[in-house]
């Protein structure tokens, strides 16, 4: 049995909240602020309601105290790392071995789409200053350089369960004593690209999304970023630091089904729910709470939903979609979630899956409706599943 | 956990050298002219299935191919876990989707190429093929992403779950990328990899490859070679912290320099780069066997899953291939410690320990 | 339906397929040709692109999809449509 993995804080942007208190504000008055467009510029601007960060890269980047001209995505990586940073009180953590494991999928694509406009007609024209943080490693080279971390840094990208696997990576690092101190989690900001790459699989929802509903039409995209600190005993206890929870169980499993849709039985899904559960040692009864993938698209919510009944029969804790709060912010989507069950252990919290009003047909449960808190949330579990069938689940057990 | 050791138990790749169709270091090198090195690719359909492979882009079809050799030869149909490492990703389906954004005007696109342009394409696509429900991961991280996957497999060796492990590393050029890296002042334009580490000027030749291989903690007749340590470290702080770094890497596995019997090394021709080339062989590598090997395969931030395969096969044979004695080294038999030290553009800082079984 | 034919191989790549090898009325999803839904959408698009034809509701894709020849009948009724409009 390992030593436990100890989780300290987060921090968090979304398009609900530039930080924690704004983020549990808007959950607890089923606040959700997808709508139009208003800080991307696209052909699609009326039409596609998206989850935007509210505010102009002029503005992320003096609350970040990064350059200008910086990717978007790495902006918003800053800002929430640093809050998940102040909310653990851990700091001068380079008495111990400290590392930084993020996770996005567009990487520096905000700028890259613009560059490529004047680029593709003249392949000397276009300025390089645009593209030369296109790779998903350079947002997080930016955040560590700025934060001062040098010992471990790197990047996963595997699609929507991407920052989960940031989590889980860095749960493991503790695990095999490489690591002392993990900044885990992910980033990725609203691009083009992944709006029209998602249009062109025509699986957004042209209203705000109803996950887990009968009559779902599809998902929104948003963006944010999301980090928890994760310590090992021997950090929790040189630093002094009281956790708040701890990750007890975590999971990554392929549906090896189709390149983008997930098997009507959700067999990835329920290998990483499932492999997550024995990892913690957990019976699935003992799940009070269910953070689901739950993007909203016919597909993902039938398979997950066929997994989660295998899985849970007769018995069904409480779940719910956040994403019909912060819309799927694709590759920070499962540190998000990772921030919001932590949040769910720590205060009792169970949220609500917002415009949720017919059960889907082949399912024996429904999603939560209203926001509590104060519940007996004792361990909750937290799905990601992405593209290319990659599934990841985290479980967070309270103390 | 620390008693467990890593085998290499097969190796395959596509590379600028003829390296696909061998288990050995291919008999002649090919020298290229021009900046740009690309890859000798074998016919792809005998080794992927035609349903998949009529979407894949070029680099998707040439990690499926390696990663698909490489089980061939360690005769496992189903890896425990399947992890790529990738700087670049997809970048043909990535240039093509965004051509198309452009001409139509974000209307009447298709999915394919977007749906192809995600970083984990390729490590998804081999787990599509093999119908591989197991773990599964794609690191995007610079001149570590092929390091952060071989660290991710070791671990998950170590932790004992699994037996073995598929990890490997792609990157590709396109006409975009070369052109952009060009303009930053990437590459000689004068060179090829003949006279690479003779120019004494700025720049490199650009590489690209795929590579996978088959890790276990199971010891086989099959294993070519033991992952005896692998470290990488970020930006040190001047060349004193490197050597440190060499000379404790090796203690740590109770070794000192003199066991080791040959060093590849990731010069790349760059002037600038290659000083602390320079210094190490005045210094801690004084007297030593030295290769290098991006004159064979480019400069590209995968580039040490090249270095990785050729300290494989080499300790697989037991001497320096006849092919690579043109570098006034006499081929020496009885090879069986590498050291493969190399850095990616500076910053990114790696070694390997490869040693016979 | 021969230009069709032509577009399909072209657009899904089928490099061992001649446009003649596909039949009138041959599956197109599943058995037959083998395409999914992935293809579905790029025949969504390319029946826009070449033949200015919207498909209307993309539940209906299965249907219209089936075959080469559902799929020209389809064009035709919605060029005749679009003309009188």
């Amino acid at each position: 049995m390992h030593k436990p993995v100890y989780v300290a804080g987060g921090g968090i942007i979304s398009s609900i909240g530039n930080n924690i208190t704004e983020c549990i504000h808007a959950l607890e008055n089923s606040n959700s602020f997808i709508g139009e467009m208003q800080y991307l510029h696209s052909t699609h601007q009326k039409t596609l309601p998206v989850a935007e960060v509210k505010k102009t890269n002029a503005e992320l980047a003096q609350i970040a105290n990064l350059p200008c001209g910086t990717t978007r995505t790495a902006l918003l990586s800053m800002i929430a790392a640093k809050e998940a940073l102040l909310n653990s009180g851990v700091d001068n953590f380079n008495r111990l071995r400290t590392g930084f494991i993020s996770a996005n999928s567009v990487g520096g694509m905000d700028k890259t789409e613009d560059f490529f406009k004047t680029f593709s007609k003249d392949h000397q024209a276009g300025r390089l200053r645009d593209v030369v943080h296109h790779e998903c490693g350079s947002a997080t080279k930016i955040v560590a350089d700025k934060l001062g971390i040098k010992h471990l840094v790197t990047t996963i990208s595997t699609a929507c369960s991407s920052s989960a696997n940031a989590v889980f990576f860095g749960a493991r690092l503790i695990n095999n004593n490489i690591l002392d101190i993990v900044i885990a989690g992910g980033t990725d900001s609203l691009t083009r690209f992944t709006l029209n790459g998602f249009n062109s699989l025509m699986i957004l929802d042209n209203e705000p999304c109803k996950p887990f509903d009968e009559n779902r039409k599809g998902l929104n995209l948003g963006e944010g970023a999301g980090y928890i600190v994760l310590l090992s005993e021997k950090a929790a206890t040189t630093l002094n630091i009281q956790p708040v929870c701890t990750v007890s169980g975590y999971c990554n499993a392929n549906d090896a089904y189709h390149q983008t849709a997930s098997s009507s039985e959700g067999t990835g899904s329920y290998l990483s729910m499932k492999g997550a559960l024995q990892k913690s040692g957990l019976r699935p009864s003992d799940i009070s709470y269910i953070n689901l993938h739950g993007t909203g698209t016919k597909n993902n919510d039938a398979s997950e939903g066929a997994a989660v009944k295998q899985l849970f029969q007769p018995h069904y804790p409480r779940m719910s979609s956040t994403k019909s709060f912060t819309g799927h912010t694709l590759g920070a989507s499962g540190a998000i979630e990772a921030v919001f069950s932590v949040l769910a252990v720590q205060h009792g919290f169970i949220y609500p899956n917002l415009r949720f009003t017919t059960q889907m047909k082949e399912l024996p449960f429904a999603p939560e409706t209203t926001f509590s808190r104060n519940q007996a949330v004792n361990h909750v579990l937290s799905n990601s599943f992405g593209f290319g069938g990659n599934c990841s689940s985290l479980i967070f057990s309270k103390l | 956990m620390e008693d467990v050791n890593i085998y290499i138990q097969a190796v395959a790749g596509i590379s600028p050298q003829q390296t696909f169709d061998t288990t050995s270091f291919p008999d002649t090198v090919i020298q290229h002219t021009g900046n740009r090195l690309s890859c000798v690719e074998p016919e792809y359909d005998d080794l992927i299935d035609a349903k998949l492979i009529r979407r894949m882009s070029r680099i998707i079809k040439m990690g499926t191919a390696a990663a698909v050799k490489c089980l061939q030869r360690a005769a496992i149909e189903i890896p425990d876990g399947i992890i790529v490492g990738t700087a670049y990703g997809c970048l043909q389906d990535t240039e093509i989707f965004l051509q198309r954004m452009i001409d139509y005007n974000e209307e009447l696109l298709t999915p394919t190429a977007f749906i192809q342009s995600t970083h984990n394409t390729v490590g998804a696509q081999i787990a599509l093929l093999l119908q591989c429900h197991n773990y599964n991961n794609t690191f995007v991280h610079k001149g570590f992403s092929f390091e952060s996957a071989l660290l991710d497999a070791v671990m998950l060796l170590k932790e004992g779950e699994m037996k073995n492990v598929l990890v490997g590393a792609t990157d590709e050029i396109t006409n975009a990328s070369h052109d952009i890296l060009t303009r930053f002042g990437l590459y000689k334009n004068d060179i090829g990899s003949k006279d690479l580490y003779n120019s004494n000027s700025k720049g490199t030749i650009a590489g690209e490859g795929a590579f996978f291989f088959l890790l276990t903690n199971q010891p086989s007749e099959r294993s070519l070679a033991k992952l005896g340590a692998t470290e990488f470290f970020y930006q040190p702080e001047n060349n004193e912290t490197i050597e440190e770094n060499i000379i404790s890497f090796l203690a740590a596995q109770s070794l000192t320099i003199n066991d080791i019997d040959i060093i590849i090394t990731g010069r790349n021709g760059d002037k600038e780069n290659d000083k602390i080339y320079n210094e190490l062989e005045g210094s801690v590598f004084a007297n030593k066997q030295i290769i290098n090997y991006k004159h064979l395969c480019g400069e590209y931030p995968t580039a040490s899953s090249f270095a990785f395969w050729m300290a494989s096969v080499i300790i697989k044979d037991g001497s320096i291939p006849k092919a690579l004695s043109s570098q006034d080294q006499l081929p020496s038999a009885n090879v069986k410690t590498i050291l493969v030290y190399n850095h990616y553009l500076m910053d990114h800082h790696s070694l390997f320990l490869v040693t016979a079984c | 339906m021969e230009d069709l034919k032509k577009q399909i191989v072209a657009q899904f790549n089928l490099k061992k397929l001649k446009p003649e090898d596909i039949g009138n009325d041959e599956p197109l999803f599943v058995e037959g040709l083998g395409l999914d839904s992935i293809d579905a959408l790029e025949l969504i698009v390319l029946l826009q692109q070449e033949y200015k034809v919207k498909l209307a509701n993309p539940e209906d894709g299965p249907k219209v999809f089936r075959s080469v020849n559902t799929m020209a009948d389809y064009i035709l009724q919605q060029q005749g449509e679009n003309a009188h409009a």
